[in-house]
């Protein structure tokens, strides 16, 4: 118990919450990989997610590319990266790029597939074009799926957002590596604990979208 | 590739460390997650409590829960069991939901013959159910088995050796190549488990076959 008052005395330290470098300055720059890398990995994802679940085309090619970007260790990636490119945040934000596509594309695309056939066979023959078939029947059906994806693409980003510091690149695993150098167990467990808080907070408010992103009508798909 | 040849012994080393380290989460979470995914299928009271609180446990970002782990376990912080406990934790989070699915989705009439024909719930749950979720229940063994692999090497940056090892060192002494060499075997080993679980699919679930052929 002496090491969780320790850490607790280690947040509730008033230097740590002022200047540039504040705790909140960390969270805030934790909340920006997160949000940032599942933003420009959903404008990539989710398109291609829209095209292979409603063409039916290059399914097979999108199941083995999302397996074998999961099989990608996160560290190993983000040091890869951080080499060619140098430090800052470039790396760590093309890496949680890289680790937010699998589940927002295997998402999208089951979230399309999952559409009853007779519900698309019926907006076809309603006259629907089929830009209006996506836009108006697949997506918002599938739309708890999608939402459902980017859940899984934010809890992995806000949890590998803590190596960031690993390559200078900030965020909350500063306060992680640094003690880990110092060995001052107090504060890394501190740190650890605001991690794990601000990732149930995200899951928790995802969850709560997931359910409002059911349209009005319909049974849970899955 | 100049690096590999000249540290491919370190390579198999830590190759063979990272398989033993994943092996353990993956064997262990199934032996946990299977009585309790049998619990919450058969005690849908239970299950609606365990299986969120289950999922729940997927939430906690890794790092963060090994360093958190020695103050529950009351183990030293450098210790290997953190990771171990760790990535079991993971394991069994995944599982339980993807077993009660995969019960769920056998058919009743199938599990009702059964009862007719008067097994008992041990064996209707090993000759009728269990055989029957196999294929749903593979493929969730196969994520946890991927992932797992791939978290190992986070390990290493609380100072538990695995390719992991390769990546910090690389990074330290800035040979990128000594980074990929890293990387490629993760997911080399990672694509042997799943290879591996599919072929022990195959051979205790040779009906399958027929039906994907």
């Amino acid at each position: 118990m002496n090491f969780l008052m320790d850490a607790l005395n280690w947040i509730l330290d008033p230097a740590l919450h002022q200047g540039s470098d504040s705790l909140g300055a960390r969270i805030g720059e934790h909340l920006a990989y997160t949000f940032g890398a599942v933003i420009i990995g959903a404008l990539i994802a989710i398109p291609l997610g829209i095209v292979v679940g409603h063409t039916k085309r290059g399914a097979a090619l999108a199941v083995s590319f999302t397996g074998g970007l999961r099989a990608l260790p996160s560290l190993g990636v983000l040091i890869l990266i951080g080499l060619s490119v140098g430090i800052g945040f470039q790396a760590p934000l093309a890496t949680f790029v890289i680790m937010a596509i699998p589940p927002l594309l295997s998402g999208t695309y089951a979230g399309i597939q999952a559409v009853n056939p007779l519900t698309v066979d019926a907006a076809r023959a309603m006259g629907m074009t089929p830009l209006q078939v996506v836009f108006q029947v697949e997506v918002p059906l599938a739309l708890p799926l999608i939402v459902a994806g980017m859940r899984s693409a934010i809890l992995q980003v806000v949890a590998t957002a803590t190596l960031a510091a690993y390559v200078s690149g900030g965020a909350l695993g500063v306060y992680i590596f640094s003690a880990l150098a110092r060995r001052d167990y107090p504060q890394m467990l501190a740190a650890s604990m605001i991690v794990i808080v601000l990732a149930f907070v995200l899951e928790g408010i995802f969850a709560l979208l997931q359910r409002l992103a059911r349209p009005r009508g319909t049974v849970v798909l899955g | 590739m100049d690096w590999l040849s000249k540290n491919w012994m370190l390579v198999l080393d830590l190759s063979w460390v990272h398989v033993g380290l994943s092996i353990v989460p993956v064997i262990v979470g199934l032996a946990i997650a299977l009585p309790l995914a049998w619990v919450s299928f058969r005690f849908k009271r239970v299950g609606r409590f365990l299986v969120p609180a289950s999922g729940l446990l997927y939430t906690i970002p890794s790092l963060p829960m090994f360093i958190a782990l020695p103050v529950i376990l009351g183990t030293a912080i450098l210790d290997p069991a953190n990771l171990i406990v760790g990535l079991t934790i993971y394991a069994v989070a995944l599982l339980v939901r993807q077993i009660v699915d995969a019960l769920v989705s056998v058919s009743s009439d199938v599990r009702q013959a059964s009862v007719a024909m008067g097994y008992s719930s041990w064996q209707r749950f090993w000759r009728v159910d269990l055989p029957l979720a196999g294929p749903v229940l593979l493929s969730g063994l196969r994520v946890v088995a991927v992932s797992t692999v791939s978290l190992v090497s986070i390990g290493s940056v609380i100072g538990v050796t695995s390719l992991g090892y390769l990546f910090l060192n690389g990074f330290k002494r800035g040979i990128p190549a000594e980074v990929l060499v890293g990387v490629i075997a993760t997911v080399i080993i990672a694509f042997v488990f799943d290879g591996a679980l599919v072929l022990l699919g195959r051979f205790l679930m040779p009906w399958t076959r027929r039906r994907t052929s």
